[in-house]
């Protein structure tokens, strides 16, 4: 059933409306949720494949899954990443306030209504700038809670990476607050959707909520993913400015030494830069985006620290 | 004065961004840094410290900064959105002011912020420049952090009518002001009328306050005027704010400053095609009006007005 989470009149002859699909009923609750940057649809392929298996084979769903795929419609309805009202990451206005301004209201209102979840999955998809795989990251303060479960996702990296005061204001640390075990799914590339990373994550959601005795047809298996912590990724940023032009695939496994890409100059035919791979290992994100200044991350490798 | 570029970083199809400052007085001391725009719609911040730049030109050619007083400002660190017309990094549209202290080998606006946090750190007092992310015209004041570090009563010398201390949420940890404050520096953040226009009397109202307190700190030899009000210091959560209920066009029937009294209209939203009064903003308490949204069309759950209680 398509409900309302919450509706907020907009100036001009329309409301904002902020919608999920509620299938099943009773029992353990899963909540499913993307769309918070407007400009990462990879999880909108998943709201409409999740959404379409649990609607094709009701007779297995053994509790209820809420589908929340626009946390930010207006941004995923403009091509823009942060709220357009109000120019501000949405992901930065949790856990919100009833009395506060709309962002914080909207915010407010969502969590109350997540908040109780058996488990929570809140899938993003990187940004314009970079393509990672499919991933499950974690602060390091919810490891132990939350490893067991992103095992059953079907993906095959799970990062650990350190706290952050000012990732205290994501969605998934405010539930995670709330005692309500939310885990991060990061793949793809923003702006456009991925079909093989979405089918692998349905299967893994399938996985979990079998896991959780909310799916009683049997699943595929699930590969063991790697799990890693901070101390294993090595960062790769340019260092000059130009074109990002790569010399390797995407998820290929990479050798220490090895060539990643070039920065050019399409003015003068000059190469600005060779990019030289720090470590070997999972090339698990690449810069898409070809345009680069001093600083933009190119690539992240897990297998070795620098 | 001395003019340096404090920095500089090479940008893909563009010339380089480089952000220069201007020192004033003993340059073995750093007793003030100040910083203006770091967002590209901060002309009236850039335009104070342009006004201030002067200013302290004019007090070290007639000899009346103090021997010990050693000052930066920087009025633009991010012309690179400004030109054209971006309000964040315009490459990606990430906020410089939501990446201190920096890191030199992050991503571009970590560089860049760390780029500012080294060439603004060490001062004894830091003053930013900076404006409200919600469009609207406030009453001048100082805002300060609260980190544990701040030494909030010494703000009250910039003479601006409010000193308003804010309890940090998550995301302000990465604020110039919150690592100013954690790295040694008391950290003030002065916030005038205006934004992307310029506000000549706002513009030297800021200039005095700066002034007044270098001259109460004894860093200058010129005095300025008291204030005509007696400052006052509140913490952010003694603001009421109003906000609306239905959406549309905002009719404001009052402005910053203005005293009000419960049951007062503040101002009305109209149905934007009809003229039908939607909701009439009433104030809920006797005080002053600190902020008032500015943007003609407004929105449900929106912040119309936020009222200083008496």
């Amino acid at each position: 059933m398509i409900e309302q989470v919450v509706r907020v009149p907009l100036a001009v002859g329309e409301d904002l409306v902020i919608q999920k699909n509620r299938i099943g009923s009773g029992g353990k609750r899963l909540c499913v949720v993307t769309g918070t940057h407007g400009d990462e649809l990879e999880g909108q392929y998943v709201a409409w494949r999740l959404a379409r298996w649990l609607k094709a084979h009701p007779e297995h769903l053994k509790g209820t899954v809420d589908i929340y795929p626009a946390l930010n419609p207006l941004g995923v309805s403009t091509m823009t990443r942060s709220n357009p009202l109000c120019d501000l990451d949405m992901n930065r206005t949790f856990p919100g306030s009833p009395d506060g301004a709309m962002s914080e209201f909207l915010a407010h209102t969502l969590i109350r209504d997540m908040v109780g979840a058996d488990v929570c999955i809140d899938i993003h998809a990187s940004n314009i700038f970079l393509r990672e795989i499919p991933q499950v990251r974690i602060n390091v303060n919810t490891a132990e809670r939350l490893v067991p479960l992103a095992k059953r996702m079907n993906l095959g990296f799970i990062w650990i990476h350190a706290a952050a005061t000012v990732l205290e204001s994501t969605l998934a640390h405010s539930l995670n607050a709330l005692d309500t075990p939310t885990l991060v799914v990061e793949m793809g590339v923003g702006m456009r959707l991925t079909r093989a990373y979405g089918d692998q994550l349905l299967t893994g959601i399938l996985s979990l909520m079998h896991y959780l005795g909310m799916w009683d047809a049997p699943v595929m298996p699930v590969a063991p993913p790697i799990v890693s912590s901070d101390g294993h990724v090595s960062f790769v940023n340019a260092s000059r400015p130009g074109i990002f032009v790569p010399s390797v695939a995407h998820a290929a496994y990479v050798e220490q030494g090895q060539e990643l890409g070039q920065v050019v100059d399409p003015l003068t035919g000059d190469v600005c830069e060779t990019l030289i791979c720090p470590a070997s290992g999972l090339l698990f994100t690449l810069r898409e985006y070809p345009v680069v200044y001093e600083g933009s991350l190119i690539a992240r490798i897990l297998g070795g620290a620098l | 004065m001395r003019e340096e570029i404090l920095f500089t970083m090479e940008t893909p199809y563009r010339r380089p961004l480089a952000v220069r400052g201007w020192y004033f007085g003993n340059p073995e001391r750093r007793s003030l840094a100040v910083l203006g725009a770091l967002r590209g719609n901060e002309v009236q911040q850039m335009y104070i410290c342009s006004q201030l730049i002067r200013a302290l030109a004019a007090m070290e050619e007639n000899g009346e900064l103090a021997e010990d007083c050693g000052i930066l400002v920087v009025p633009c660190a991010n012309q690179f959105s400004m030109n054209v017309g971006r309000r964040f990094w315009a490459a990606d549209n990430t906020d410089i002011n939501r990446m201190f202290p920096g890191y030199d080998q992050g991503e571009t606006t970590q560089r860049i912020a760390a780029h500012i946090f080294s060439a603004l750190q060490g001062c004894s007092y830091g003053v930013q420049f900076t404006s409200f992310h919600l469009p609207g015209d406030l009453l001048p004041h100082v805002r300060i952090t609260e980190t544990g570090y701040e030494r909030a009563e010494e703000a009250l010398d910039f003479g601006l009518p409010y000193v308003i201390l804010r309890r940090p949420h998550p995301y302000d940890t990465t604020t110039l002001n919150y690592n100013w404050q954690i790295w040694d520096t008391q950290a003030y953040s002065l916030y005038t009328r205006a934004t992307d226009c310029i506000d000549q009397s706002a513009a030297r109202q800021a200039v005095e306050a700066v002034e007044r307190f270098l001259f109460a700190k004894g860093l200058s030899r010129r005095a300025v005027p008291a204030p005509q009000e007696e400052p006052s210091l509140l913490r952010e959560e003694a603001l009421h704010s109003l906000l609306t209920t239905a959406g549309g066009l905002l009719q404001q029937e009052c402005r910053p400053g203005d005293r009000v009294r419960p049951g007062d209209v503040l101002g009305e939203i109209l149905e934007p095609c009809t003229g039908a009064v939607l909701e009439q903003l009433r104030a809920d308490c006797s005080g002053r009006i600190f902020f008032a949204h500015r943007a003609q069309l407004i929105n449900g759950h929106e912040a119309a007005f936020r009222i200083l209680p008496d």
